[in-house]
């Protein structure tokens, strides 16, 4: 794991600093809300429905078991004793006081951990496969590189107030599991000819005006990589729309533009800075990659014993394939059977961080799934691991299956929602628990947004759930046939929409059409390709 | 009835206008009718409340006010699939009469 130098740790300490005394003005009346406003932006201090809300940067999802373990007690100390881990792979504390927030921070601060640029119209934090440095279909590790863009982004003055957010992120796999097209740039390492380069998609994006990224360039050389970056954002910075918020994304630019010109002025800019000492030195990324060296994985040789069927069932479904052999990715899953999507108590963080260094390296990663990753399990340890999840509620056999579900807070906590989603959720995964079709439907990908902002990824989803404001009450359209993975694509509306109960029947009535239509082998997603709409429609509407 | 509304400035908390100050609980909400976006103006001035706004709401079943819209409603409880963590940790009904 990348570790704080003295630049990276006097830069955090400094903005702790800054923020404090820039509370103590809030709480004093020296300041206004409007002038106090863009200040606690820029430390991810939200004032939501309840209370003031913290959004802390994981940077693209990694951390060990001495920060999960900092989240935890912030959980206890200022917050109501929980978490929620979000689909950028951060984590939010729903009950913050203003005269907390720079004490927080401070305590962040002292384990390399902060909130900068969780908000605001800069570059957010870099997201990254769940299972990067372990996967065994990755070309490389791709966190060195999202380090550097972290590094080149943090602070970086051109692009403190661009148009609108921004969000990048790096994947090195053919395998898409971080939604990569569906970010403003989107970037995939690659190997041409055995040399390692990066693919740039930029333009992507869910929210009111969902798009997925074109490629642009098919193959960056990586000492290239920030010059690349900084030409595409200055292009964007340039001509990117200021006089409308819904329409000063990226995607809108890239859209109205075309990929093609757009291409052409970023090649034309990225002409103009090669010279200009944008890269940093190669010496740099070297010592970057320095802390991201496997870990001393000796060949553990043995096989989990499968012969507690539960245990069975878990293996199956919640751990991914490792570069490593006698390893794999263990999957912990954040959605027990009728719970809240992403939220962790303080208590499991803390086991979280205990596993993580008893069982892998004293490594975590966050899933934009909202789910957690304990990269490197020897195969052997697996057992004891899965007991000790369990005992904790997290031992929940779903992932990728209909009770894996993505949810936004929703209503019950965001000030910009319009319905509520974890409610949905809840309903969504109780019934199929109950019926017993979440094992027969296999994947199927369920993701809810409580508003058309889409922080739920209801357009990505198999099965997506958007919640509107209908007269002033709540009302949930159905969507069929999205996905953010290496087959990105854009789910469509079914028809009216349901109210709370209805959306779940509704729901249970899509996936019974799949049941009935799909051939050997063929997933949700699958079958809604090769069949269409309709078959889905008459069922729901008829 | 016009309620004034905003979130505390030191706690974030949810609050409403009493007739003279504010209190976290809805029940203790005044009535504040034509003078409601003076109020709030003037108590925004005061930089006690965040960003204090009116909202809509007639007298409930019990009597309190009850918001017109559901969001003001659930500001006015807590999160709907969190009863411990709402005004009313008590009432296992409280949730469903936001509804």
């Amino acid at each position: 794991m990348y570790a704080y130098d003295q630049y990276d740790q006097a830069m955090v300490d400094a903005r702790v600093a800054e923020f404090r005394d820039q509370c103590e003005r809030r709480l004093a009346g020296k300041l206004s809300e409007d002038q106090f406003k863009p200040l606690r932006l820029m430390n991810g201090l939200y004032l939501q429905l309840h209370a003031y809300m913290l959004r802390v940067a994981i940077p693209y999802g990694t951390l060990n078991g001495g920060q999960m373990r900092v989240l935890a007690d912030i959980a206890e100390k200022y917050d109501r004793g929980y978490g929620h881990f979000t689909t950028r792979q951060n984590i939010q504390y729903n009950w913050i006081k203003l005269e907390d927030a720079a004490d927080i921070l401070a305590d962040l601060a002292k384990v390399e951990m902060h909130a900068i640029q969780t908000s605001g119209n800069c570059i957010r934090n870099i997201s990254s496969d769940h299972f990067a440095g372990a996967a065994a279909d990755e070309v490389a590790d791709p966190r060195p590189y999202a380090e550097l863009l972290r590094q080149w982004s943090s602070f970086h003055p051109e692009f403190s107030y661009l148009p609108r957010k921004f969000k990048i992120c790096v994947i090195a796999s053919e395998n898409d599991r971080a939604a990569m097209r569906l970010h403003d740039i989107g970037i995939r390492i690659v190997e041409r000819d055995g040399e390692l380069g990066a693919q740039f998609y930029v333009g992507g994006g869910m929210g009111r005006t969902p798009m997925i990224a074109p490629l642009i360039r098919d193959f960056v050389p990586l000492d290239q990589l920030v010059t690349y970056s900084e030409a595409c954002l200055r292009v964007y910075n340039r001509y990117g729309r200021r006089d409308n918020k819904y329409k000063a994304r990226i995607k809108i630019l890239v859209h109205e533009l075309g990929a093609e010109e757009y291409t052409r002025q970023v090649e034309e800019e990225f002409a103009h800075l090669l010279d200009q000492g944008v890269e940093p030195p190669l010496a740099e990324l070297e010592r970057i990659k320095g802390y991201f060296r496997d870990p001393d994985m000796p060949d553990a040789g043995q096989e989990a014993d499968r012969s507690d069927p539960d245990f069975a069932v878990w293996l199956d479904h919640n751990t991914h394939a490792h570069k490593m052999p006698g390893y794999v990715s263990a999957i912990v899953s954040l959605k027990p059977v009728g719970g809240i999507p992403g939220d962790a108590t303080a208590a499991q963080m803390r086991v979280l961080a205990d596993l993580a260094e008893r069982y892998s390296f004293d490594e975590l990663r966050i899933m934009h799934t909202q789910n957690v990753v304990l990269p490197h399990v020897r195969k052997a340890d697996l057992y004891a691991l899965w007991q000790a999840l369990n005992e904790a509620g997290m031992g929940t056999p779903n992932a990728d299956l209909m009770g894996d579900i993505i949810a936004c807070p929703g209503l019950d906590y965001c000030s910009l929602a319009n319905a509520r989603s974890i409610p949905i959720a809840q309903r969504i995964s109780q019934r199929f628990a109950a019926n017993g079709k979440e094992a027969a439907l296999g994947e199927l990908k369920l993701k809810i947004s409580g508003c058309i902002n889409a922080c739920g990824h209801h357009h990505a989803g198999h099965i997506g759930i958007l919640g509107v404001d209908r007269k002033g009450t709540e009302n949930y359209q159905l969507l069929l046939g999205g996905s953010e993975a290496e087959d990105t694509s854009l789910a469509k509306i079914t028809g009216p929409g349901f109210d709370e109960l209805g959306i779940v029947d509704a729901v249970e009535t899509a996936a019974d059409v799949y049941l009935r239509e799909r051939t050997e082998g063929e997933r949700f997603l699958d079958t809604y390709r090769r069949i269409g709409m309709a078959p889905f429609k008459e069922a729901l509407y008829d | 009835m016009k309620l004034i509304t905003g979130n505390d400035l030191k706690t974030g908390a949810v609050t409403w206008w009493t007739g003279d100050g504010w209190s976290i609980h809805i029940e203790d909400a005044a009535d504040a009718g034509d003078e409601a976006e003076a109020i709030a103006t003037r108590e925004e001035a005061a930089r006690r409340v965040n960003v204090p706004y009116v909202i809509e709401a007639e007298a409930g079943p019990d009597g309190a006010p009850r918001p017109a819209h559901i969001k003001e409603r659930v500001r006015a409880l807590g999160p709907t699939v969190r009863v411990d963590l709402t005004l009313k940790p008590d009432d296992p009904t409280a949730a469903q009469k936001v509804i």
